[in-house]
């Protein structure tokens, strides 16, 4: 898809001047005007536009509740507090960004998600995919930090929890565990440390973000079929076609997270966090952010020593383990279909994981003890199955659906006698538009 | 001197190598601070040490103090406590070591070794889980110790592990009665 000379030609004397000495231009019309995407992406694919506006979101109210948050132990709660009650408009910027975190992750696992159900990971799409899972890395470790910010009962326990995970290696875990703390406990030194990158991540997140649409432009979407672009016919200009598409995604994407910005803002919240943080009291029942309950759900499933290895690093093994399997997947699946459309068993399984995903993330909320510790248990059995055992097996065994000629004859065949679908004057000669 | 009479390996490949050598070691001398300064600074470290008054503890209380940034529980056990955890059988127990910084390492685990000689009522102990490091709920759990509400471990009226995913007893710090109502903790 990234061949094909530009077609980019400046109309004016000034664009011409631009062009010959840095063509910046060339570049944003060749990347989001003329180039081709497949003509059947749905909605599905809409996400990734979505994140790139979250991102910016996210940065732009970050960058202003930082004028006026302090990052000191003693004044985080109350500047916390004083954006709340004092600073103009403050309570909208504070629910915008704490309730955009948790819409970015909703975004980020559709969009995760998406990809495991189209096969976008496949060849040769295997860079695109890790760099996705690196992009995804980086959101737990700057939403994480971001949750201590508050200095609530949350954030220090969460805080004290997250980094306890490194003394469970042997030897220099608790080396590690004070390297990141700053001394025995989460104090002070925590809190500015976790400020400083809480700021860094997001610009490294899009740093990584131009590596992943780079990729993405040099081997072009992934579609519903998981047949490549073949000819002309099957793509259609990203102007006006995907903008289009992209800008109602994102709307009525907005429109969800501004109820709950208006209506629901502590609804993802946790109410322990309003309660400044007290070193000597642990609050009866400690959950991260939901978008991390599912990972610890697997951390306390592990209850039992497995060989050497004990209870503890066996559990901060398995929760590490289950996000290791994102960066594997690639080459775990052995099919050679791309898209769950013509693979009627690893249509099942995924549904079958997505809602062993959900149950994972229902039991991380409940309190570890009686028959949710075997139930988690179960479920992170099946979470890694579905990587270990039904990915590379299912590959070999399951019989596809035979697959169309090319996304144009699937497009063709889903509308025949629907009489709707797409006017084939539109895509019959698509660098003729935008 | 012409081409043919260079001999491998010449002078050329050892100041590649020299200076790639001294950019390595300079590098890692430069990095060393960036690193060294998340440790904990010597104001964190000083070991500072805390005395406590238990004068007013009667059998079945206790008291916490914060030192080094954590709690550490002073319990005076009951009679029945205390025969507890005397009747517990070593090897059931998940980590057989008493973790006292009192007794070599590798003291066992009796309700002894967790205690001082004759001052076997009195429990002193870093009360975090030593899972993941969330402070623990007294006198709670099925073993009537202490429960760790974050991920459900439970440990017995002398702070042994016995269920959830805690790998070991939790710690008992350097102490000593300095008289009979107080302690100096560290």
């Amino acid at each position: 898809m990234s061949e094909g000379h530009s077609t980019y030609t400046p109309k004016t004397g000034i664009g011409r001047w631009v062009d010959a000495r840095m063509p910046l231009p060339r570049l944003v019309y060749d990347s989001f005007v003329a180039y081709p995407v497949p003509r059947n992406l749905n909605y599905a694919w809409t996400f990734g536009g979505i994140l790139a506006l979250m991102l910016a979101a996210q940065m732009l109210t970050g960058i202003v509740l930082a004028m006026h948050y302090a990052a000191d132990s003693s004044l985080a709660f109350d500047s916390v507090e004083k954006i709340m009650r004092d600073v103009n408009s403050g309570w909208l910027l504070r629910y915008l960004h704490s309730n955009g975190a948790s819409f970015f992750f909703v975004a980020v696992y559709i969009h995760i998600f998406r990809g495991l159900y189209y096969g976008s990971y496949k060849a040769p799409r295997e860079l695109l995919w890790i760099l996705g899972c690196i992009i995804y890395l980086l959101m737990m470790a700057t939403g994480f930090m971001g949750y201590v910010l508050p200095w609530g009962q949350m954030s220090f326990w969460g805080a004290t929890v997250i980094t306890g995970f490194f003394t469970a290696i042997p030897l220099v875990g608790e080396w590690i565990q004070q390297l990141l703390l700053g001394g025995f406990a989460v104090d002070n030194p925590t809190l500015n440390r976790f400020f400083s990158l809480h700021y860094l991540l997001p610009f490294m997140i899009a740093g990584v973000v131009v590596l992943h649409i780079w990729a993405l432009h040099v081997v072009g979407q992934s579609n519903p079929t998981g047949i490549e672009v073949k000819s002309k016919t099957d793509t259609v200009a990203f102007t006006p076609y995907a903008t289009i598409k992209d800008a109602f995604g994102m709307l009525v994407f907005l429109f969800i997270f501004a109820y709950f910005v208006f209506y629901l803002p502590n609804f993802l919240g946790h109410p322990d966090n309003y309660v400044v943080a007290d070193p000597l009291k642990t609050p009866a029942h400690i959950v991260p952010e939901w978008y991390f309950l599912p990972f610890y759900a697997i951390l306390r499933a592990i209850t039992f020593n497995i060989g050497p290895i004990n209870s503890k690093l066996g559990g901060v093994l398995a929760m590490f383990g289950s996000i290791a399997m994102l960066f594997l997947v690639p080459w775990l699946d052995t099919s050679k279909v791309r898209s769950a459309v013509y693979r009627p068993w690893y249509k099942l399984f995924f549904w079958l994981f997505v809602i062993d995903a959900v149950l994972l993330g229902w039991l991380g909320s409940q309190p570890a003890e009686g028959s949710y510790v075997f139930m988690a248990q179960m479920a992170t059995l099946f979470y890694f199955a579905f990587f270990l055992v039904v990915l590379p097996v299912l590959g070999l065994v399951e019989k596809p659906r035979r697959l169309p000629n090319s996304i144009t004859e699937a497009v063709l065949e889903k509308n025949k006698g629907g009489g709707g679908g797409h006017p084939a004057r539109a895509t019959a000669a698509p660098e003729t538009k935008g | 001197m012409s081409a043919t009479d260079i001999q491998d390996p010449n002078r050329r490949d050892f100041l590649y190598v020299a200076t790639g050598m001294a950019a390595v070691v300079g590098a890692g001398a430069v990095a060393w601070p960036f690193i060294d300064q998340m440790r904990p600074d010597a104001s964190t470290l000083a070991l500072a040490s805390v005395e406590v008054d238990v004068s007013s503890l009667t059998p079945g209380t206790s008291l916490v103090v914060k030192w080094r940034g954590k709690p550490v529980v002073v319990r005076n056990r009951t009679e029945q406590e205390m025969k507890d955890g005397e009747a517990v059988n070593l090897a059931e127990l998940k980590d057989p070591l008493a973790r006292n910084a009192n007794l070599p390492a590798d003291a066992p685990a009796t309700d002894a070794n967790r205690t001082m000689p004759g001052k076997e009522a009195w429990m002193v102990m870093v009360q975090v889980c030593t899972h993941l490091g969330c402070i623990p709920l007294g006198q709670e759990g099925e073993f009537g110790g202490w429960f760790c509400p974050c991920h459900g471990s439970t440990y017995d009226t002398a702070g042994r592990v016995r269920g959830g995913p805690a790998p070991e007893n939790m710690s008992v710090p350097v102490f000593q009665f300095i008289s009979d109502t107080k302690i100096r903790i560290g």
